[in-house]
């Protein structure tokens, strides 16, 4: 007999980001007895680290903008391997999300008109990414905390789910959580269950993740028996700090080339120049004055006429240019990139645009970058892969299991555009929540399965009860830094064979891992017990990557360097998990319909696949 | 050479417990919140403390350090070795406001409560709301906030005199002034900015601005405002016999 509490909810959310609190906020709207279980506290999840902005076609910058460009370039940018109906939904809808928030409490940057003001990204044809300076992120979680307190949820904080429940026909029917301050143990019915727990990035050691990073979604639902789709595809910004150690892999915001910053090598060359990819040949500047007008054209709040600096190129492609820069011997003295705004822009509109950066790298790093360039290099930012969903609902393929944001995926293909995460959240958040609570309305509550309960409550606590073993912070670490060596931004087939074995090695050592006795805020205890994700979602991610025999998006091989013309420009990696071994096939992906096609501009594509 | 240092942490649960000196090897660059990590995965597992982003952005990490609330993500080592007497160690401990968990970390609750209190932003219905820059960034500063509970945990009226039934403290005044001076807010909060949340108690020490990471003037720019709106209302003669005159009633 274990001791647990038990709970009755209609819709159970578990994660309070940004996809988290928008779905909760949703379902309580349609009625929904509602509860959010997140491991933070709450307006600490990950979304608080976003800083650029969110990206929605509302056309306040530029009334050349609409859904359809939206729409191209997220396929563009996505190397056409998006599920087109998500992309569809996210480029209609964002902008009425994004004037949700605003009515809400957020209070987002002006135009001279006094509407929602808009920025260049990446990727993004027009000034397209809704932003409050350079912490976006900060505003939309704390508008939608503030929103959902008064929306009747009940919240736990600082809760970790470990498990899910489910019936004998496999539908989701609750799941099981411990209290991460006092150790008690928590189950829950469910009619329906929502995954909004971000990503997996915290796998590799140099991350732009907090620690909560650890694919807990991903994990549980492959332990569900759901479906993982593009989980080779993981985005390395091109831009988190470099130096000092301490801050390697913390984010720089795009927002920085977007206001007009340039990237520089060690010889002081805009290598960007160099590296256009033939499918965005002809859409960017092709001479430093080109840029410095479209620069001039930004700042004067003009419409641009001419074309973007190459810096602007998708975050792919960026990364893969600052490590070719470092790899040929030409990166900066801590071997990155140099990232200059302070001789685009005044000192001034540095600190109005760019205030998190300018504090960011006088603080930690000591370098003022209205004088000085900031040094740069690529940081593990974003899983494009996650739980394979229903695009209109996000059901996934195990019944009343539902994913947003990061953990689900398809809206982004083989690579995100910049801005697109945050916009996301609040589409496919929004309708998580609403399609949970409709179906849960339809529905009896599920008992509790004791047997199942009482087996989920004694794996969360066996590790306390070890012996001996190795300090689960050291098992951590040694993983990370595999990871990021085998299964890092370039990969190749010996490579990541040897990482399948290390990881097997890795579950074997996390099985004995000793975190002390503790139930009261045990760090090393959490720490154990995540390291079982990890090493399921690290696999997932390794096994998807040998597979892909090519280079494309988030995903690049050095034996195989070129995009696939024939089979993998059109086909994706399913992974599940099947009596405790992580298998993997191929699915031919959905083509969009004749209409939406017309849209896309694949020509360049077609005569030779980029990169 | 490896840099060595001695840092003693508080350990500990619900206020029982003291200080333990723990040596570690420097790196180049190091935060506080860095070293405490490095105890965690080479010495005590079981160490509690807080902490996401490690820049500042989320204030999770919130810890009394050589005795000054502020945040370990953003504490450089290099910068508290100047700071601390020669023979001495850097020390850390948890909020002292708060009721304490365990190690570095505290029962922050109540100002979860607090914000629940607060009336939420009502506006028009209409989407598209209009305004301009000049108008934004007033309510944008306090939007700042990254809720670190350093100004709680600083604040005298909460620290010393405990006045958690009485008073919201300046975290929840910055919220409130917030709101407030929202450019298209159309609630009232003035009542519950004198009663619920006893704005009175706070004597402008400015104490809570000085500790802010964030940076908010807090002081002069949410509480001060605030207190004017309550005086206006409640005590200023001129503008009651004006309300008499123009007939036009406020909630008190």
């Amino acid at each position: 007999m274990v001791d647990y509490k038990n709970y009755e909810y209609d819709v159970i959310i578990i994660g309070a980001g940004g996809a988290g609190l928008r779905a909760a906020i949703e379902a309580a709207r349609q009625g929904a007895r509602t509860a959010i279980i997140c491991k933070s506290l709450l307006g600490k999840a990950h979304t608080v680290m976003a800083e650029g902005g969110a990206a929605a076609a509302l056309a306040n910058a530029d009334s050349r903008d609409n859904w359809q460009s939206h729409f191209k370039d997220t396929m563009k940018g996505g190397k056409y391997l998006n599920n087109w109906q998500m992309a569809e939904i996210h480029a209609k809808e964002s902008p009425d999300r994004i004037r949700e928030l605003e009515q809400w409490g957020a209070v987002f940057d002006r135009t001279p008109s006094g509407l929602i003001n808009q920025r260049n990204f990446g990727g993004h044809t027009y000034p397209r990414l809704a932003h409050v300076g350079d912490s976006t992120g900060l505003e939309i979680i704390r508008t939608l905390q503030e929103k959902g307190i008064h929306s009747g949820l009940d919240i736990f904080m600082e809760y970790t789910v470990r498990h899910l429940l489910q019936d004998d026909e496999g539908n989701c029917t609750g799941c099981v959580a411990y209290d991460r301050v006092d150790g008690v143990l928590h189950a829950y019915s469910a009619k329906t269950t929502i995954l909004a727990t971000g990503g997996i990035t915290r796998c590799w050691s140099v991350c732009s993740g907090s620690w909560e990073y650890t694919g807990d979604g991903h994990a549980l639902a492959l332990w569900a028996g759901a479906e993982l789709i593009d989980m080779e595809f993981v985005q390395f910004h091109p831009t988190g700090m470099v130096w000092p150690p301490s801050v390697r892999g913390i984010l720089v915001t795009e927002g920085v080339r977007g206001e007009g910053g340039v990237l520089k090598n060690s010889e002081g060359v805009r290598f960007m120049f160099d590296n256009v990819p033939d499918m965005f040949k002809g859409d960017h500047a092709e001479t430093e004055e080109e840029s410095t007008e479209w620069v001039r054209q930004v700042v004067a709040g003009e419409i641009a006429s001419v074309r973007r600096p190459p810096e602007l190129l998708t975050r792919d492609v960026v990364a893969k240019a600052i490590n070719k820069e470092v790899a040929e011997g030409r990166g900066s003295t801590h071997g990155g990139a140099y990232l200059d705004i302070a001789s685009q822009r005044s000192a001034e509109e540095i600190k109005a645009k760019l205030p998190s950066m300018y504090h960011q790298f006088k603080e930690l790093a000591g370098v003022d970058i209205t004088l000085e360039p900031m040094e740069v290099g690529p940081t593990a930012h974003y899983v494009m892969g996650g739980v394979r969903v229903d695009p209109k609902t996000q059901e996934s393929s195990v019944s009343r299991l539902y994913a947003a944001g990061e953990v689900a995926s398809g809206l982004h293909g083989a690579n995100r555009l910049g801005g697109n995460s945050l916009s996301d959240l609040i589409v496919f958040g929004q309708r998580a929540g609403e399609y949970a609570a409709k179906a849960a309305a339809e529905m009896e509550q599920p008992a509790l399965d004791t047997n199942q309960v009482e087996t989920a409550c004694k794996e969360i606590m066996e590790p306390l009860s070890r012996e001996g073993g190795e300090n689960p912070g050291i098992i951590y670490e040694a993983m990370r830094d595999m990871m990021q060596e085998k299964v890092g931004i370039i990969r190749s087939g010996p490579g990541l064979e040897e990482a399948l074995k290390d990881l097997d090695e890795f579950a074997t050592r996390s099985i004995s891992a000793n975190p002390g006795n503790s139930t009261v805020y045990n760090s090393g205890w959490h720490q154990a017990l995540d390291l079982k994700n990890m090493v399921d979602v690290s696999r997932a991610c390794t096994l998807a990557a040998l597979t892909r025999t090519e280079s494309r998006g988030g995903h690049t091989r050095d034996d195989y360097p070129e995009p696939d013309t024939g089979k993998w420009s059109h086909t994706i990696n399913v992974i599940w998990m099947q009596d405790g071994e992580v298998k993997i096939r191929q699915e031919e992906l959905d083509q969009p319909p004749a209409e939406l096609e017309k849209l896309l501009d694949r020509s360049k594509t077609k005569k030779q696949e980029e990169e | 050479m490896v840099k060595k240092i001695t840092i003693d942490i508080f350990r500990g649960q619900e206020g029982k417990g003291g200080l333990k000196s723990y040596d570690l090897e420097l790196d180049e660059g190091m935060v506080l919140l860095d070293c405490v990590h490095r105890v965690q995965y080479e010495q005590e597992p079981e160490l509690s403390n807080r902490w996401n982003c490690k820049a500042g952005k989320c204030g999770s990490c919130s810890a009394e350090i050589n005795g000054k609330p502020r945040l370990m993500c953003m504490t450089r080592i290099s910068d508290l070795l100047k700071e601390t007497p020669k023979g001495t160690n850097i020390t850390v401990r948890p909020m002292q406001t708060f009721p304490h968990v365990k190690d570095l970390v505290t029962d922050v609750s109540w100002n979860y409560e607090m914000a629940k209190a607060v009336a939420p932003i009502k506006g028009p219905e209409e989407m598209d709301w209009n305004f301009s820059q000049f108008e934004a960034k007033r309510a944008q500063e306090f939007r700042m906030c990254i809720e670190c509970f350093i100004c709680q945990d600083t604040c005298h009226v909460l620290r010393e005199y405990r006045k958690f039934d009485e008073f919201g403290g300046p975290r929840t005044m910055v919220m409130l002034a917030n709101f407030e001076m929202h450019p298209m807010d159309q609630e009232d909060r003035i009542p519950e900015v004198k009663n619920e949340f006893g704005i009175a108690y706070c004597n402008i020490t400015k104490c809570c601005t000085d500790v802010c990471p964030a940076g908010i003037n807090i002081t002069d720019n949410a509480i001060i405002p605030l207190k004017e709106r309550v005086a206006d209302r409640y005590y200023d003669p001129l503008k009651m016999v004006w309300r008499k005159i123009t007939g036009k009633k406020l909630r008190t």
